[in-house]
């Protein structure tokens, strides 16, 4: 790894004061992603900023119906949260099948939707439960959020505070896991929200994280597994490497759909 | 260069070391506790695995520096004068071969097991299966791994 310096922000500000004494440097979470591409010289931030310790970063509460989960809370700890649990179960199952105990003990939500790998299982997530991205500077949309394949619309010196998720009448995910990597081949966050069903697919998309018209119409119209039987799901616009081509991924969208919807 | 102090083992140790060290490297080069091994160096296989204030970390994936103040134990900190029950088991249902991969299924188990026994859930043998999908075993097939796991937690 090349040099770098540490900083462990104790405060928003104490973070961006210290991210613009650098020339290039990067905020820290839990490193599952940054330190893997800082190892393999694909990232050389010369200043370090961790974002863990700083106050009210951590933590689930709920806002009436509305989850907020802080930046810096790990996939443990949502997997395990009895407000997770009691608002969107889907959300906590979700977050109990990333990766392995050490990825889900160290990585967080913040890192996860900030770095938008677009076979991640958060983003397909918040974008299906409509859910808002706090910063220290406004709150996002998750639908203006995930731009593209690790693109977000974050400032570089901006940081992601909190998630707001409000709570859906009904959620379901299911991922076809890629099992040497463990991130999605293929994951559907299905959700039934105040505007009818959203349908979000990870792990498919050549610029990210996508939902689909088809598969929203129909849920909205009849949310059952069935209803997906009727929907064509085109493969353009799908992925293709030496694991599946984007027929393949389309077929495996609407497997996906149906086990999401069915629970 | 900064300086950190933290619990390795039940002692403290204080060093001068380069932010950018990684924990793995810390152990292994500066403390020369080399039971922790180094597998992949992509996150991926699990050998590093060492416990940080009593959870399951991949050392090869963690900042020395982020652990100021921080206890870490490590497979040799693991027996306290008779082998931990984890150890002995994987002795008795012949749970390694080569011996590589070892040191971090042992200490990625014992924090399945705790994880299990504060939470009050059983520890199935589907769950062990799936909770060491994050360690990587090139020798044994798994299968003596997971009675050894099993066994353990019966008596931890
Ligand atoms: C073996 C392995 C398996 C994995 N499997 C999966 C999987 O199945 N599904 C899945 O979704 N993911 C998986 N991951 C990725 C994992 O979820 C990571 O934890 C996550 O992508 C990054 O989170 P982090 O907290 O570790 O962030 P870091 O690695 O610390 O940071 C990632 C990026 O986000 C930025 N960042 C972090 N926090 C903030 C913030 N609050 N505000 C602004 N920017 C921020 C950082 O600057 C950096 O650019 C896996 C990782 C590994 C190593
Ligand atoms: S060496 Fe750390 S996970 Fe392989
Ligand atoms: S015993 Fe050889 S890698 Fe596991």
């Amino acid at each position: 790894m090349y040099p770098t310096k540490y900083h462990k922000a104790a405060s928003v500000d104490d973070a961006i004061a210290a991210l613009a004494g650098g020339e290039d440097g990067k905020f820290l979470a839990g490193g599952m992603t940054l330190i893997a591409t800082m190892k393999q010289h694909l990232a050389a931030p010369d200043v370090l900023v961790d974002i863990r310790a700083i106050d009210g970063m951590k933590g689930v509460t709920a806002d009436g119906d509305t989850l907020v989960i802080g930046a810096a809370t790990t996939h443990a700890e949502v997997a395990a949260s009895d407000t997770v649990l009691g608002l969107c179960p889907a959300l906590a199952c979700l977050a109990a099948g990333i990766g392995d105990p050490m990825v889900r003990q160290a990585g967080t939500i913040g890192g996860s939707i900030a770095n938008n790998d677009p076979a991640a299982d958060y983003p397909a997530a918040l974008l299906a439960l409509g859910a808002t991205i706090v910063t220290n500077a406004r709150e996002i949309a998750a639908d203006e959020f995930f731009e593209g394949l690790f693109t977000t619309a974050l400032e570089e010196n901006e940081i992601i505070t909190a998630v707001r998720i409000p709570k859906p009448a009904a959620a379901g995910y299911a991922k076809f896991r890629q099992p040497a990597s463990l991130f999605a081949l293929v994951g559907v966050f299905v959700a039934q929200t105040a505007d009818g069903a959203r349908v979000a697919i990870t792990g498919a998309g050549e610029d990210g994280v996508f939902r689909h018209d088809g598969l929203e119409a129909a849920l909205s119209a009849n949310w059952s597994a069935d209803a997906v039987d009727g929907v064509e799901v085109s493969s353009d616009g799908l992925m293709t490497d030496i694991h599946a081509d984007p027929a393949y991924r389309a077929n495996l969208i609407k497997v996906m759909a149906k086990r999401a919807v069915a629970g | 260069m900064t300086n950190i102090t933290l619990t390795v083992n039940g002692k403290s140790v204080s060093r001068d070391i380069p932010d950018e060290t990684l924990l793995s490297e810390f152990l292994r080069e500066h403390l020369r506790l080399t039971g922790t091994h180094v597998g992949c160096d992509t996150s991926q296989c699990g050998a590093c695995v060492v416990h940080v204030d009593g959870k399951a970390a991949k050392s090869c994936t963690t900042l020395a520096v982020a652990l100021d103040g921080a206890q870490v134990t490590t497979i040799e900190g693991l027996a306290n004068g008779d082998l931990h029950p984890m150890q002995e088991a994987f002795t008795e249902h012949h749970g390694l071969q080569c011996g590589f991969c070892t040191p971090g299924m042992i200490m990625a188990s014992v924090d399945i097991v705790n994880r299990y026994k504060a939470e009050g859930r059983t520890l199935t043998e589907k769950a062990i299966r799936h909770e060491l999908e994050g360690n990587i075993c090139r020798c044994t097939g798994y299968h003596n791994i997971v009675k050894a796991v099993e066994s353990a937690a019966a008596k931890m």
